[in-house]
């Protein structure tokens, strides 16, 4: 009890108070929600409806024109027999990436943002009511070209790919811990321009994302000469499988940056504390 | 610039406690950002001095706080704090098989409301 007034001011929540004493009662309540709350329900409702046509969502990311649209052509130009591919594309402005999209025989949509430099899980939600689900295996979301904003944005995938081209420095991953410690694989893309480049070490972008305590696997290849597209087209096909297997289970998984934030900030109920009485 | 749809999300939330206990305003709002949260604090603060308009936020003190990188080792089990934002390795061992105890925090921590 406060000697002054007996309202419930304690030494324990005093520094809470900002306005004391005043005429009228300032409540404060212990929250503890993730600022992007509403983002995260729609993501998980987003999931929901992806996993219930037994698709896996995968989040292309990585700064602008670092192949991901190139890796996306080849992949669908390899696995056209194995697997069927959706592509949602989101850039700024134009319809160019879906029209490469189709181009390859599958199907796209096009979210341009405007001015928005990342989608987010309203954004996904809206572009699922074009995408026939139920005709595909893998959903890929080519986010906008950016290092910074989308890694805050839970969409409603599975995995986080990012990609970092030979020609943008083998320290991406130190410069952009937060995208890059988001990844569940990492591709190093456009290795057929290693030879003209000479001081892109691929040892030390592996050292750099290492360094992020980061799992993922870091994989070399290059769209274009098909080197190093084993690797990542297994990885892929392995995601799919266990991905089925996770949904004869009923279970579902995050990336899993996000699984572990979640596992970290396990959700408080709100609270209700007066911490003032006039 | 995704520090005003994060601002939105924020807004939203807020204004919605403050309707559910009546308020007559937001005096103040706490949020916790760690370094690895990908928000630049006074990016939010500036997203925030434009989102608040003509809501019952309008003229509620916006605190930032931060929080440690805090790691802990899956190998030697020792709890350290990370020097920067792109080293998350074990301070002891150098393992990088370690867990984040704190540093990505975005979350709203408090609000205060006038009733
Ligand atoms: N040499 C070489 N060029 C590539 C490779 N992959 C992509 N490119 C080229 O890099 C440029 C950008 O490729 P895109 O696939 O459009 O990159 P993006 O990441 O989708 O770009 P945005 O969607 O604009 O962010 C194009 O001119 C591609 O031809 C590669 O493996 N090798
Ligand atoms: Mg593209
Ligand atoms: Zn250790």
């Amino acid at each position: 009890m406060c000697n002054t007034c007996g309202c419930n001011v304690t030494d324990g929540n005093r520094h809470l108070l900002s306005i004391p004493h005043q005429q009228k009662s300032v409540t404060a309540i212990t929250v503890l929600s993730n600022l992007l709350k509403h983002n995260d329900q729609q993501a998980d409702q987003n999931r929901a409806s992806i996993e219930s046509h037994g698709v896996l969502a995968i989040n292309l990311m990585s700064s602008p024109g670092s192949g991901k649209t190139a890796l996306l052509e080849a992949t669908i130009q390899k696995l056209k027999h194995k697997l069927s591919i959706a592509v949602i594309e989101g850039d700024l402005e134009t319809e160019n990436d879906a029209d490469r999209i189709r181009a390859q025989g599958v199907q796209a949509y096009q979210i341009t943002t405007g001015t928005a430099c990342h989608l987010d899980a309203h954004l996904i939600q809206q572009a699922l009511t074009h995408i026939r689900l139920d005709e595909i295996d893998v959903l890929f979301i080519e986010n906008v070209g950016n290092l910074v904003c989308p890694a805050s944005f839970d969409l409603g995938h599975h995995r986080n790919v990012t990609l970092l081209s030979v020609t943008e420095g083998d320290d991406k991953p130190a410069k952009y811990p937060v995208m890059f410690r988001a990844s569940d694989v990492m591709l190093i893309t456009k290795t057929d321009l290693l030879p003209y480049l000479g001081d892109f070490s691929v040892e030390k972008a592996i050292r750099y994302q290492h360094e992020l305590a980061s799992q993922a696997p870091v994989l070399a290849l290059s769209s274009r000469s098909g080197e190093g597209f084993d690797a990542w087209l297994q990885w892929l096909e392995q995601e799919v499988s266990q991905h089925k297997i996770r949904i004869q289970q009923q279970q579902s998984i995050k990336p899993t940056i996000q699984a572990e934030g979640q596992q970290l900030h396990q959700q408080e109920p709100v609270r209700f504390r007066p911490v003032a009485r006039a | 610039m995704h520090e005003l749809s994060l601002c939105a999300d924020l807004m939203d939330q807020v204004t919605a406690l403050a309707k559910t206990h009546q308020a007559e305003k937001v005096v103040r709002i706490v949020v916790k950002i760690g370094p690895l949260a990908g928000v630049e604090p006074h990016l939010l603060e500036s997203a925030f001095t434009i989102s608040c308009a003509g809501t019952l936020a309008e003229e509620a003190e916006f605190i930032t706080e931060s929080l440690p990188i805090r790691v802990l080792c899956n190998v030697c089990a020792a709890e350290t704090e990370a020097p920067r934002s792109n080293h998350l390795l074990c301070g002891e061992c150098a393992s990088a098989n370690t867990q984040l105890l704190s540093g990505d925090e975005l979350i709203l921590a408090q609000v205060e409301l006038l009733n």
